[in-house]
């Protein structure tokens, strides 16, 4: 057992291993550990408000576990608004209205005996922007696990090497953890953001246009990670790249004026829609 | 060139060719131009004017009275050479120190919930009264203090003295931290609040420590402020000759001792007087020289 779990935690590394699909099967020590959580959500009519104005309307969609969902759409179409219900970020947001039910794993996430910083630390998330704190590589990846599991100084080394091998930076800043993060390329800060969110062992990975402000390397290189993450994560990605969607997510949902039109597998969202809308907008003819 | 093609006066109403600039039309803008840059820094030369008199005229006075003995030594009584303001400086920094007790964790934390929570009305009812307690005149906190902190107690203190400053201080650094705080990009907060951070703990250890070059600034530049007052504490602190560092007791502060010698007949204290005078005045720029360094010194330090 103890051997099988090492073989695990090793594969949760670099990017060149475990690209295989008897690596994809395996499940990460954390999603062994709970299966209950497994990072399911469920939405059932949900509507939002900024103020008087009604940003999502009925909203009924359903994201498996361990698979890469993505939202397209055009801008002002909700798909940013709809992810930040999810980790209730939106709440924030003084007179934001919104009405009912997003269920990740069976349970209501806007009901009254949930912790909103519970849920937070279940469904991590990462902004278009990338934001680190501006302190040490090594901190920002501290940060969460600091505070919420409250772990001895050996277990923080462990947990935060875990999170940047998983978030494939380790190699490339394991020997200056202690610089500023804000040193860092723009890639190499989003991934760190990616890493930050990941040590907090999230069900759920929330990433708002993570590449949109990326060059294509550092693109290619969030994009392999998201890849390598599903194997025990849920993502849901938001994307203006059509061909990102395409590239890298299993199912795809898209939103037009604050409406889910169409949610299918990617494959057959981009090759036949059902919804004229949906072909108008993957053949470029609006958006 | 015809000298019709212009209206030097520049009427409204008639048609001109923004897209081409006649010859006059430019000598004339860029006389004018030349004039605004003059003037412009005529004023600011001379909003300078005064310190540079101020720090020639104090260092000509004061430094001939200025020695090491100056800073250890007590008082002397008139007619005898030497003497010092051991008591006076010690007692201000003692009174800078009570001041800041009282003033950084009100005004910091008001700064906080300012920035934090704009827009409602309580914030901004708290904005307005910080910005009218900035404008009260200094003289009219020592009366309150002596009213409420003085009278009571039966006899004067350093702590009477070190409440009406810090007093003074509340709505300065108030006012800076909600600006330096309101600096603080709103994606630092969200990332932290992404990551299951409480508010509360967002602002303090995220918001607040990210502000914390800026508030030190702010800080500093209160005290410098509040370093220099007199008026307050001629009812609180009331200043003493002798050596004392009980904050329950009357206590020499700089300015008291300027004051006093300042208004006495004697010639030796007269020079005392201006002594002190540049030893206050370089207290004050230290702190704010302090407060630009450490200001540079956290911009700088971010990109390493």
């Amino acid at each position: 057992m103890t051997a099988a779990k090492m073989e695990t935690g090793s594969d949760a590394g670099p990017l060149s291993e475990g690209r295989t699909d008897a690596g994809r099967a395996e499940v990460s020590p954390a999603a062994q550990q709970d299966r209950r959580r497994a990072g399911r959500i469920d939405v059932e009519h949900f509507d939002f408000w900024y103020g008087k104005s009604q940003a999502l309307f009925d909203i009924n969609l359903r994201i498996a576990p361990r698979a890469v969902t993505a939202f397209i759409g055009p801008s002002g179409c909700g798909k940013s608004t709809f992810l930040r219900s999810i980790n209730r970020m939106n709440e924030l947001i003084p007179g934001a209205r919104r009405s009912g039910v997003i269920r990740l794993d069976e349970e209501n996430i806007y009901e009254k005996g949930m912790d909103v910083v519970t849920l937070r630390q279940r469904v991590g998330m990462v902004f278009q922007r990338w934001n680190p704190f501006p302190k040490s590589i090594y901190d920002n990846v501290a940060y969460g696990p600091r505070i919420n599991a409250a772990p001895r100084r050996q277990e923080l080394d462990a947990l935060v090497e875990s999170a940047l091998r998983r978030a494939a930076l380790w190699d490339e800043v394991k020997d200056r953890l202690r610089d500023s993060a804000l040193a860092l390329s723009g890639g190499q800060q989003q991934r760190l953001c990616i890493a930050r969110a990941l040590a907090n062992d999230p069900e759920v990975l929330l990433l708002d246009e993570p590449a949109s402000a990326l060059d294509p390397v550092a693109t290619q290189k969030v994009e392999e990670l998201v890849y390598e993450l599903k194997r025990d994560l849920t993502i849901v990605i938001v994307t203006h790249n059509l061909q990102q969607a395409a590239r890298i997510s299993d199912r795809t949902a898209f939103f037009y004026l604050g409406r889910l039109v169409e949610m299918e597998d990617t494959q057959r969202l981009f090759t036949s829609p059902r919804e004229e809308r949906t072909e108008a907008y993957i053949t470029g003819r609006f958006g | 060139m015809s000298a019709g093609a212009i209206d030097a006066s520049g009427a409204v109403g008639q048609p001109r060719r923004p897209t081409r600039s006649r010859p006059v039309a430019l000598a004339r803008r860029r006389g004018v131009s030349i004039l605004m840059v003059t003037l412009t820094c005529l004023a600011a030369a001379v909003a300078v004017v005064p310190l540079v008199v101020i720090l020639v005229y104090l260092l000509k006075q004061g430094a001939s009275a200025l020695s090491l003995s100056f800073f250890t030594s007590m008082p002397k009584p008139v007619g005898e050479a030497g003497g010092g303001m051991a008591n006076a400086i010690i007692g201000t920094l003692i009174l800078i120190g009570i001041a800041s007790a009282v003033g950084l964790p009100v005004g910091i934390g008001a700064g906080l919930y300012l920035a934090e929570r704009r827009g409602t009305r309580l914030a901004n009812l708290v904005r307005f009264l910080a910005d009218v307690l900035n404008g009260l005149p200094s003289i009219v906190m020592g009366i309150f203090a002596w009213q409420f902190l003085v009278r009571p107690v039966g006899h004067f203190s350093a702590l009477a003295g070190g409440a009406a400053i810090g007093a003074m201080m509340i709505p300065l650094v108030t006012r800076t931290t909600e600006e330096m705080v309101r600096t603080v990009p709103q994606s630092l907060r969200e990332a932290a609040l992404a990551l299951g951070y409480p508010r509360w703990r967002t602002s303090l250890q995220i918001v607040l420590r990210t502000a914390l070059g800026g508030i030190v600034t702010g800080v500093l530049v209160a005290v410098a402020r509040v370093a220099g007052e007199t008026a307050p504490l001629l009812f609180t602190a009331l200043g003493n000759q002798f050596w004392s560092t009980k904050i329950s007791q009357p206590i020499a502060a700089l300015p008291l001792q300027i004051f006093t010698y300042a208004i006495s007949p004697y010639e030796e204290q007269h020079a005392q007087a201006w002594a002190g005078a540049l030893v206050l005045i370089t207290l004050v720029l230290v702190i704010s020289i302090v407060a630009r360094v450490v200001t540079r010194a956290r911009l700088g330090g971010g990109h390493d």
